[in-house]
């Protein structure tokens, strides 16, 4: 029963979804608050049809329900529970599943937010909410009959195979997938938003602030899963690197890059309206890129450009993609002359300059990444040929955008909006300067001479030289005007600007990602060796020794374990016990690496091949120095976006910020207030 | 609608830096292209394939794995339905590598008709089958590594 009483939710939910669209449309004409009204409610209706959806899967996979397609599929009843559970987005339909709780949410938390308005809801949000509506069709319609994950199965199996070994081996797949989807699934919100307004024609000057507000959300999850991504992909994969420029990855780091640009972009639309169309297409582009992104990783498209064709998923998202695409194209060159900018660049040494030198290093990055990885689709579909972009182009020509994007951190927040003087500008760069120089000659002292890194490290002191003027130059001033405490004043100064503040925190975590990606990158060291039981290898500072293996036998897997000892300068850091973990889905064994984790470096032990006696094994050992640097950065991100979005105190703080007497409004005025970062 | 000296110049400059910009990643996506080649495809483009970056996909041909320890050597051979190719590839042999298998090794074929590899993959198939019979099941490799434990 499970699997029917399943499928009838979904399809509830699409015709929810249907009505919801409709209504929302009609409400955004004279007189349609009543539509409206109804359009919410279905977006309410419609959240609880899905989450009943996913909690019936969940319910069909804790109880080994095997006559469910995809819970024979995925599951097995030796899996542990916590992996059973997070199994339902471990494949297609699941991971569709997913999708589409998230979006139902989404849809739901946005109509609420339409509903504490208390004035006639503008033209241009009904029209969004209807927008999401149609998003949240195409999904619903894919689960509902492409890819249903409710399908029965006769007869039933008595067990499954259990997920994808790599997806079992590791805590983080219940977090990385999650944190990914609700970043990846948000830009739809934003997105809807864009359309809506292109749609009525309407771009009201509070426009910019709401679906700012909206796109940071899932841009600080999208963060977060990027960075999670890169620190499964190190956990688990066995080779040291965090980043292979692998389709999967490209895929959720284009939308990120093409957002960021439209964080900084709505910025200057919201204080110079300017780059109004800019700013609509690459929220749009944004949206699309997260479609393409799951048409490469789910269709099959990328093992061969002909297996897409057999799925039916493929063609679908292919259609979609496209109806989005010429939609959006069309209503951008249709509303062109409503959205002409008021205002004009008044001068080349401003805040307006480097925002647009930002944006069209973003977009520029991730042209490079499109190219790369859609070059290997386009070359077998038209020569025939199988071939990769190797991982040198990405790194080639990424880099240089990284480190102009590295200097434009340090750079643009030190420019005024409209025109600056040389004088000023002087004033602010003058330390930093001076900073970024004493480093780079102690870096050069020290022996880190390696280019790239030295460029980095010395960008990196730049820009953080002027991060810190920028906390602690009004701080000083608040410290002389009202007689706090320096750390008072630094708090009230960055409380008084969150969004400001809460931007500068995020610029903090991306600089030490850089300096992590950089130190990593260039002064990696590596060892393979075969140790004979009881002796010891010796590697740069650190010695290695191994001291026994075994086997283990656990409900969905076995393990082979090496016991190692790890010594850095003589003194023991106690054992270490890198596998690895025979999956019955698998023939292959997949390794767990052992991770020593450090501020300066990581010491990580892979067990590559043993002895079947147990005499022998072959060990690899990385050092990563700094490593640990991008996780913690990606951290300072999430909290960057967190205390940025943080609401005001009612009262107090907010009394400058005289709320709008629309909730809807209002919200955001008390959140954007004073915005000037 | 006139264009503007403004306009003008905007244009212009944009599209040089499109140009430049699109030369660059031409250039870059030319230069690191890793061709995926079967030991057939590779014998059959001859010289001109020496000296760039290929990934070669193969079984290994049984009997012809050597590996010499002291050297850090792994020498063996890959084949399809008709043509060998010789390997040598750095490093010891991933735990599963086993002749029979599918494998695929990245690296440059040289004129002395070795086909150097620095990475060795153990082809991943994800999917389950249900194992035929003379296959080698892992459980053979640790067996011994159970008995060890208990007999400790």
């Amino acid at each position: 029963m499970t699997g029917p009483v399943g499928h009838l939710a979904t399809l509830l939910a699409l015709l929810l979804a249907c009505v919801g669209a409709v209504a929302a449309f009609r409400g955004g004409r004279a007189g349609g608050e009543r539509f409206l009204t109804a359009g919410r409610r279905a977006a309410f209706a419609l959240a609880g049809f899905v989450a009943f959806a996913f909690l019936t899967m969940e319910y069909a996979l804790v109880t080994h329900n095997f006559s469910v397609e995809y819970v024979a599929q995925v599951g097995s009843r030796e899996t542990p529970l916590f992996y059973t559970i997070i199994s339902l987005w471990s494949a297609l339909e699941g991971s569709i599943l997913l999708w589409a709780l998230i979006l139902a949410i989404y849809t739901a938390v946005v109509a609420w937010s339409i509903g504490r308005s208390t004035e006639p809801v503008p033209t241009d949000i009904a029209y969004s909410l209807g927008t999401l509506f149609l998003v949240n069709v195409f999904f619903l319609i894919l689960i509902s009959f492409p890819a249903n994950p409710f399908n029965t199965l006769s007869p039933v199996p008595a067990n499954g195979p259990g997920p994808n070994a790599l997806l079992q081996n590791h805590a983080f797949m219940g977090v990385h997938p999650p944190l990914l989807y609700i970043g990846y699934v948000g830009m739809a919100v934003p997105f809807s938003f864009a359309f809506g307004a292109l749609l009525a024609g309407r771009l009201d000057a509070d426009w910019p602030r709401r679906i700012r507000r909206w796109a940071l959300v899932p841009w600080g999850f999208l963060s977060l899963g990027v960075v999670a991504g890169a620190w499964w992909s190190y956990e688990v994969l066995g080779w040291g690197g965090y980043w292979a420029w692998d389709p999967v990855e490209n895929a959720s780091f284009m939308p990120w890059l093409t957002a960021t640009a439209f964080l900084h972009s709505v910025m200057v639309q919201e204080r110079r309206g300017m780059l109004k169309m800019w700013t609509l297409t690459l929220i749009i582009s944004t949206f699309l890129l997260t479609l393409l992104g799951t048409f490469l990783t789910r269709s099959g498209v990328l093992a061969s450009v002909h297996a897409f064709s057999e799925g039916v998923i493929g063609p679908f998202f292919l259609t979609f993609l496209g109806l989005v695409l010429l939609a959006s194209l069309a209503l951008l060159a249709w509303r062109g002359e409503a959205f002409r900018s008021t205002g004009r660049l008044d001068s080349a040494v401003s805040r307006e300059t480097a925002f647009l030198i930002n944006n069209l290093l973003f977009v520029a990055f991730a042209f490079i990444v499109l190219l790369g990885t859609m070059f290997p689709l386009i070359a077998e579909a038209v020569r025939g040929v199988k071939v990769s972009v190797g991982a040198p182009y990405f790194n080639q020509m990424s880099i240089p955008v990284g480190l102009l994007l590295i200097f434009l951190v340090g750079v643009g927040p030190a420019l005024p909006w409209r025109k600056g003087t040389p004088d000023a500008l002087g004033r602010k760069l003058r330390w930093p300067t001076v900073a970024a120089a004493v480093a780079g000659v102690l870096l050069f002292a020290f022996g880190i001479r390696a280019p790239l890194a030295w460029l980095t490290f010395t960008l990196a002191v730049f820009a953080l030289g002027l991060l810190v003027g920028e906390f602690l130059e009004p701080a000083r001033a608040r410290q002389r005007a009202r007689g706090e405490s320096l750390v008072r004043a630094l708090v009230g100064v960055c409380v008084s600007n969150r969004r400001r503040y809460g931007g500068y925190v995020v610029h903090f975590g991306v600089l030490l990602i850089a300096v992590g990606i950089a130190a990593s990158g260039t002064f990696r060291r590596e060892g393979e060796w075969t140790i004979r039981k009881g002796q010891v290898q010796v590697f740069g500072d650190y010695a290695l020794q191994f001291d026994s293996l075994w086997a283990v036998a656990e409900p969905q897997r076995d393990g082979v374990i090496a016991a190692m000892t790890a010594f850095h300068r003589g003194k023991s850091l106690g054992p270490y016990y890198p596998r690895l973990n025979y999956y019955r889905v698998t023939r292959e064994p997949i390794a767990t690496p052992a991770v020593r984790e450090g501020a300066k470096e990581d010491l990580y032990l892979v067990l590559m091949a043993y002895a079947e006696d147990g005499a022998h094994a072959t060990v690899k050992a990385i050092v990563s120095p700094l490593v640990g640097w991008i996780w913690i950065g990606g951290i300072v991100m999430g909290l960057g976006v967190i205390f940025g979005l943080w609401p005001r105190r009612r009262g107090g703080e907010a009394a400058d910020a005289a709320p709008t007497p629309g909730a809807f409004a209002g919200r955001e005025a008390v959140v954007g207030a004073g915005g000037g970062a | 609608m006139a264009l503007t000296k403004r306009m003008t110049g905007t244009l212009i400059g944009g599209a040089i830096i499109l140009g430049v910009f699109a030369y660059l990643i031409w250039g870059g996506i030319g230069a690191n292209l890793v061709y995926f080649l079967t030991p057939s495809e590779l014998l059959a483009k001859g010289a001109s394939a020496y000296g760039s970056s290929l990934r070669l996909g193969g079984m290994v041909e049984a009997g012809s794995v050597r590996w010499e320890a002291d050297k850090r050597e792994l020498r063996f051979r890959l084949k399809d339905e008709d043509r060998t190719v010789e390997v040598m590839s750095s490093g010891a042999p991933p735990q599963m590598f086993t002749e029979g298998i599918g494998a695929v090794v990245e690296g440059v074929w040289t004129p002395e008709g070795v086909f150097k590899s620095h990475n060795l993959m153990v082809k991943h198939s994800n999917e389950y089958r249900a194992p035929r019979s003379g296959d080698q099941q892992p459980a053979e490799y640790y067996r011994q590594l159970f008995k060890q434990q208990q007999g400790q």
